[in-house]
């Protein structure tokens, strides 16, 4: 059991680009809970932190769409964005060659995913990490989910990326931590800009904390797009971390729409039962 | 019709910072390399960014090339709202999956008045 963190958090790029806009005691809770993220998993004793992002054309591109793929390289630069309108200035972030390698060797048993020794990370893990590893001193293992361009990854499927992940994970002797990244329900960067249905981020919270596979399996894409915009797909990477977490229970630590950001603002975890290492928590 | 390759375009540009200088230096050279009409050229060459969200090009491409311009988030907003009541509903792609119809329709389907959400944008 090598897992030792499974959560979900936001990643849109006003979080951090528009931070001057929002309410500053809502954006200060969420900043809060977000950095209580980090705590935790630096407490978790995690020597690398895997990342289901639903990436935005940083990377894949409809000339060569892969349904999921995972990166094995050495290092990650980004954001491919603007600092200036991103609100993140430029980094590289470590990777975790070998440990990718073995994870995608596993994955690929049961499911088949691209791998990238080139990645350049959006606002998709941009975002996340200026939270969770500000310093860029902790291992990424990114995953990515197409999300964006149809045909997309099937629901299923992607609960089986988790469960593929989960099952890699527990294979290799590092503690690992796993986030994915993505909408709730968000019309990002078109004119629906900052609607936020939180009536159906509420109920999909309660589906992915009961961990219950067929409601979280039974939304279809055309029902998604009516209700929860074109951003409400990225439900992909709350998935994954579901089927990585089979079975537990999790918890919402926060959750607010936050209209400037363009997303209900959430964070959530999973209760792994995987006891906390003694010198990380005490460190 | 191609948006394929406005699109390709567009991510080639955003990720490319010598693309962009090259795309700085002659906007419309840099275009020859892709199969373009007019119509999509000109958009691009522009930069007519409620013309190119109508021809279908996905938020995501639009907002870093809207970004490129210096053209800022409310603007950029209001660009896209222009270009739906000046050239119709998305014609391609995936806000055309059932249908773009607007901030209005959106709203009805989850049951909220336009404006009663969404707008803080313009704050």
């Amino acid at each position: 059991m090598t897992l030792v963190y499974a959560g979900v958090c936001s990643h849109a790029p006003g979080i951090r680009g528009r931070a001057d806009q929002a309410d500053p005691d809502v954006r200060d809770r969420f900043y809060v809970a977000f950095d209580d993220m980090r705590r935790t998993i630096e407490a978790s004793g995690a020597e690398a932190l895997i990342v289901v992002a639903a990436e935005h054309f940083a990377n894949f591109f409809m000339d060569n769409m892969p349904s999921f793929a995972i990166g094995m390289a050495d290092f990650y630069d980004g954001p491919i964005e603007d600092s200036g309108w991103l609100g993140i200035d430029k980094f590289r972030a470590p990777g975790a060659r070998d440990l990718s390698h073995r994870l995608i060797t596993e994955v690929m048993e049961t499911v088949d995913v691209a791998y990238a020794e080139e990645w350049k990370f959006d606002h998709g893990i941009a975002v996340p990490l200026s939270f969770l590893t500000p310093e860029y001193d902790l291992p990424i293992v990114p995953v990515n989910i197409n999300c964006q361009g149809p045909p997309l990854t099937p629901l299923h499927r992607s609960w089986a990326l988790g469960q593929a992940l989960r099952r890699a994970a527990d294979a290799v002797p590092e503690r690992l931590a796993l986030i994915g990244t993505g909408g709730i329900s968000h019309w990002p960067a078109t004119p629906d800009s900052g609607k936020i249905n939180e009536e159906w981020d509420r109920l999909l919270l309660d589906r992915w904390c009961r961990n219950d596979r067929d409601a979280l399996l039974a939304y279809d894409d055309l029902t998604v797009y009516a209700e929860a915009g074109q951003g409400g797909f990225e439900i992909r990477t709350f998935i994954a971390v579901s089927g990585a977490a089979e079975g537990a229970t999790g918890s919402v630590h926060f959750y607010a729409p936050i209209p400037i950001f363009a997303v209900g603002c959430t964070i959530a975890s999973y209760d792994l039962g995987v006891p906390v290492p003694v010198t990380a928590a005490s460190s | 019709m191609s948006l394929y390759y406005v699109q390709k375009f567009l991510y080639e540009l955003n990720r490319d910072e010598r693309l962009q200088a090259e795309y700085r230096a002659d906007r419309r050279r840099v275009l020859a390399p892709y199969e373009l009409t007019e119509e999509e050229a000109d958009a691009l060459v522009a930069p007519d960014i409620g013309l190119l969200f109508h021809l279908g090009v996905n938020g995501q491409i639009l907002m870093h090339f809207a970004a490129l311009h210096q053209i800022e988030w409310a603007d950029y907003l209001q660009r896209m709202r222009d270009g739906i009541a000046e050239h119709g509903p998305v014609r391609e792609g995936v806000y055309a999956m059932t249908g773009y119809e607007g901030v209005d329709a959106h709203a009805a389907t989850i049951g909220q008045r336009a404006g009663d959400s969404g707008t803080t944008e313009d704050r």
